[in-house]
């Protein structure tokens, strides 16, 4: 390609003063803007060799191989694309719908394409940049143009990860004296850093993700964006060490490495906000309707999540009941409309589980005090009296969801410990570190070797199978730990033909609200200021979703303070 | 791994405060601050607090697992360890030169730990992970090649860890051979203490032919070589202020063995009257024994022994002590004796010790006799009539000690009658013995 060959030549074209050189078939190199031919030819470029020209022609092919090291060039964009295809493939196994590879996320993508002028119009964007980086710089030819230094590229990129081991490198990059842009093995990946962030919706790592959840939702499949980050964790969707699968011929380092190669897990919240900024960007129409039959209706969410947590499935009528009254349920309400700033940015999964919160609190307090008074009197009704079916006990039901939690925390916390970061393929951000970084690996390996030989006959567990519950209770266990068929009896009273709640005064813990566009959150949560049930409750579900408690608390809040 | 050097009965090992292991070197802050391994307390030293937010979610899945580790450690659980350190080796793939302890030294120390306790591993592999730590950092090489000596010397393997302290020796790195010349100075030290054991045995093999009849050359050439290595390294090591009891003790019976009483006395003088070196009660015993093995007079003996007392009042010589101070003709030094006997069995330990009761009971019954200087017991016993009562005198163990060491209750009574007088309990229990 005419890119590839004409890299190194960076003059100004005498005519137009521009950098946009071709090659003619002579070997010649010419303006593309004016069409101005220069007399320069390829071979002349590499003025080292000038003096022995037997040299000369025999590094002119070597130069190009040694350089490239068999690779090719490569955009970050099209990065990404690999990135996204592995992970709807993976989707796609998972058993979502197989039109949503080709007809979905595809045309998101060249949309974004577009819309960021990366491809698919008449000029991309890396060019333009390109040109104007080398215009700031002086006006002497000879010079060098001024090149960014990695420090400040590397400032400018989010700050994720560690700038400081970036910096430590950065010293040593810096000597090699490139002639294209700073070290990266893509083409554009210093370009990429430097973007302006506002004007285009840079694509990052978590953005895959907000972009396979945009298309999840567009074709309504029942997998929430917990659940979706959940499948992350486990290692289903592959977004960790993705780049592994990149072709042999796609080098990955420097500056690559700070873009594909994440060292944390993706945030809710960042995703998210991503995701609704993505469709704003990419101007799309309302999305399909969210209808009480579609698996995100709070409705059939409530169910699931009642299911998952052991919880009378009575429980599921005042949830509905809640839904109605708040109006949640409503179409226009959950259904996404990108651009239209108006309407809530609507969690489908934590709002779910913010409205059983509150059921639990209608029906319960959460107190300290009121549920393990009814509790009481539900025990001793079971103990005398056993026909019926049991009345549901907070006390017991506590108990035995606590011991499963604690375990699955337990494993939880030490899955996390012991996860594997790096993979096979060597990460290194320039040619000069590339041999200590394979003897580190090398001598990780075999640390690791040697100690896991240690460990006995503790192997690593297999990947659990993707599930989409957690914890499952089943009602054949004669110990009595399934409380879905509990009746909700003892803590209802009949009131004009109707069921209400025995207590009919409810309250608000929160003492004070904040201003969501100050800090974010509606209302801070501190585990001191709550009671312990309700922390308890709160917790769990922030198990289930693997969410901070303060998103649910927050959710909480906003349900309540319109059911009053 | 108490005893440093188990074979030699010339050097035990001297624990001086109690420290698990093996011995505290006197270093410079900076490096002693260093130095510590991880396992003296049973705290990983305090992260640096900084904002939990900003860390990425590798740092915190790192500490996490290092905090499993240390959980595995303490409760001895190698196996369980050993898996988490096996995920825990990947964070050397990464730079963490901002942290006070890096993961390459966590990894040394934690993979040290482990190798040593766990059932499975062996001495093999254990110098393979050394070797492999070696070059993991090179501020850290001569450390790491020391504490690889120790483990060697405390599995037997004297030849080994020679050949290891002569290699850790002959190492240049540029400036880091100057940077590291304190533990160049003890590499050379060490290999100091094994030429004396290996003198030592040569002096064994040349005093048993000697009984035969046979004078062995040979022999003898090695043993003054080996005396000549032995001799320069020590006597460098002793310079620098530290505790160095075991190279005292080596060097000197090497000096008093070839005849240099002079420079042995010079030496075991600086050792404990220097007020550079800190203050270390064995420098004045091996002070003293030296002393008493030339045949010195009583007043340096005493002059000796007086700081003991002064540094530690519990010490098996002052039974010595007191001996001597009692023979003495000065008044002075007579009630120094008692105030020494008395002070001694202030502490627990020796409240089954026969002899320092014997002693006492001596003194005391000889003062009470002449009646002379009776103020003298009325003087040590003023502070102690409150506690001593329970804490010697008590029915229990009246009882206990008339069943187990007679001899020792004698003494005991005797005592007590003197000082308690006219006490309730050991009164009757007098009476007990008396009717037995």
């Amino acid at each position: 390609m005419d890119e590839e060959d004409t890299r190194d030549f960076n003059e100004r074209c005498a005519q137009c003063s521009e950098v946009n050189w071709g090659l003619t078939d002579g070997g010649r190199f010419y303006c593309r803007s004016c069409h101005n031919v220069t007399e320069r030819t390829r071979e002349v470029v590499n003025t080292d060799f000038i003096t022995n020209s037997r040299v000369q022609t025999i590094s002119k092919g070597s130069k190009k191989q040694e350089k490239n090291d068999g690779g090719c060039e490569w955009y970050i964009c099209e990065g990404f694309q690999l990135v996204l295809k592995k992970q709807v493939e993976a989707l796609e196994a998972l058993g979502v719908c197989p039109q949503m590879k080709d007809e979905i996320l595809c045309n998101f993508w060249r949309c974004y394409l577009q819309k960021s002028k990366q491809a698919y119009c008449k000029r991309p964007a890396g060019e333009t940049v390109k040109t104007l980086s080398v215009c700031e710089s002086s006006t002497d030819v000879d010079s060098d143009p001024e090149r960014p230094s990695l420090l400040h590229l590397l400032s400018l990129s989010e700050s994720e990860g560690d700038l400081q081991t970036d910096c430590s490198f950065a010293s040593s990059v810096s000597k090699v004296s490139e002639s294209t842009s700073v070290y990266s093995g893509s083409v554009d990946g210093s370009l990429y850093l430097m973007k302006n962030q506002k004007e285009k919706l840079r694509m990052t790592m978590p953005m895959t993700l907000s972009f396979c959840y945009l298309a999840l939702l567009w074709v309504r499949e029942p997998i929430t964006l917990s659940e979706l980050l959940r499948f992350v964790v486990e290692g289903h969707i592959p977004y960790m060490n993705v780049f592994q699968h990149f072709p042999e011929k796609m080098k990955l380092c420097g500056l690559d490495l700070k873009i594909f190669c994440v060292e944390s897990w993706p945030e809710y919240k960042e995703v998210f906000n991503k995701m609704h900024e993505l469709a704003a960007f990419l101007d799309l129409p309302r999305f399909p309707d969210i209808t009480e039959s579609c698996f995100l209706h709070p409705d059939m969410l409530c169910m699931k999540y009642l299911m998952e947590a052991n919880l009378p499935d009575e429980l599921h009528n005042w949830t509905c009941r809640v839904v109605k009254k708040i109006g949640i349920g409503e179409v226009d309400f959950l259904t996404l409309t990108p651009g239209n700033k108006s309407t809530r940015k609507v969690k489908y999964d934590v709002l779910a589980a913010a409205v059983i919160v509150v059921v639990l609190k209608l029906l319960f307090l959460l107190d300290d005090h009121y549920e393990w008074l009814l509790s009481e009197f539900a025990e001793e009704r079971n103990k005398n009296n056993t026909e019926g079916g049991p009345y549901f006990e907070f006390k017991k039901w506590y108990e035995v969801v606590k011991h499963s939690l604690d375990v699955e925390q337990k494993k939880l916390d030490e899955e996390k410990a012991k996860y594997l970061w790096r993979c096979e393929k060597p990460l290194f951000y320039s040619v000069k570190n590339k041999s200590k970084v394979l003897k580190r690996r090398q001598m990780v390996v075999n640390l690791q070797n040697q100690f896991g030989k240690l460990s006995g006959s503790v192997q690593r567990a297999e990947k659990p199978n993707p599930s989409s519950f957690q914890l499952s209770w089943s009602e054949e266990n004669t110990d009595g730990s399934c409380f879905h068929g509990h009746s909700l009896k003892g803590v209802l009273q009949e009131k004009c033909g109707l069921l209400t709640v025995m207590n009919p005064d409810y309250w608000l813990c929160t003492v004070k609200l904040c201003n969501e566009k100050l800090c974010g959150h509606l209302a801070h949560y501190r585990e001191v200021e709550f009671p312990q049930s309700y922390h308890f409750v709160l917790g769990l579900f922030s198990f289930l979703l693997r969410i901070q408690p303060s998103y649910i608390h927050d959710e909480f809040n906003k349900s309540t303070l319109v059911l009053e | 791994m108490d005893s440093f050097l188990e074979d030699y009965e010339e050097a035990p090992a001297v624990v001086v405060g109690g420290k698990r292991r093996r011995r505290r070197r006197r270093r410079s802050p900076a490096t002693q601050a260093a130095l510590q391994p991880l396992l003296h307390l049973p705290f990983l030293p305090p992260q640096p607090v900084s904002s939990n937010e900003h860390k990425s979610n590798f740092k915190k899945s790192k500490e996490a697992c290092l905090s499993y580790i240390q959980d595995a450690l303490l409760q001895k659980q190698w196996k369980r360890a050993a898996e988490f350190l096996t995920c825990y080796v990947e964070s050397l793939e990464k730079d963490y030169s901002r942290e006070h302890i890096g993961p390459s030294e966590m990894i040394w120390r934690i993979g040290t730990e482990i190798l040593w306790h766990h059932s499975q591993s062996r001495m093999k592999e254990f110098s393979c992970f050394m070797e492999q730590m070696k070059t993991l950092g090179v501020k850290r090489y001569l450390k790491v090649c020391l504490e690889h000596v120790f483990h060697l010397l405390c599995n037997g393997q004297i030849d080994e860890a020679y050949q290891n302290l002569s290699l850790a020796e002959s190492w240049r790195f540029g400036e880091q051979t100057a940077i590291q010349d304190k533990e160049i100075k003890l590499i050379q030290a060490y290999r100091g203490l094994l030429d004396y054991c290996s003198w030592s045995k040569q002096k064994k093999i040349l005093l048993e032919h000697g009984e035969d009849g046979f004078a062995d050359l040979a022999v003898e050439q090695e043993m003054h070589s080996y005396f000549r290595k032995a001799a320069v390294n020590l006597k460098e090591i002793i310079k620098i202020p530290g505790v160095w009891d075991v190279f005292v003790k080596c060097y000197v019976d090497l000096l008093e063995f070839y005849g240099e009483y002079n420079e042995a006395r010079q030496v075991l003088n600086e050792y404990a009257y220097n007020s550079k070196f800190p203050a270390n009660p064995n420098a004045h015993v091996y002070l003293y024994q030296f002393l008493k093995r030339q045949g010195e007079s009583k007043k340096s003996l005493l002059s000796a022994l007086k700081i003991l007392h002064d540094i530690v009042p519990s010490h098996e010589l002052m039974i010595d002590f007191n001996t001597m101070l009692q023979k003495s003709k000065k008044r002075k030094k007579r009630q120094l004796g008692l105030e020494v006997i008395f002070a001694a069995l202030d502490y627990a330990g020796w409240k089954e010790n026969a002899k320092a009761w014997s002693c006492l009971a001596r003194q005391v019954k000889q003062i009470v006799i002449s009646e002379k200087h009776l103020d003298w017991i009325k003087q040590e016993w003023s502070s102690r009539k409150d506690w001593w009562p329970d804490f010697h005198f008590s029915r229990y163990l009246a009882k206990r000690n008339w069943q187990e060491n007679k001899s020792l209750s004698h003494e005991k009574a005797l005592v007590a009658g003197i000082l308690l007088g006219k006490g309730r309990i050991f009164f009757f229990f007098f009476h007990f013995i008396e009717q037995k």
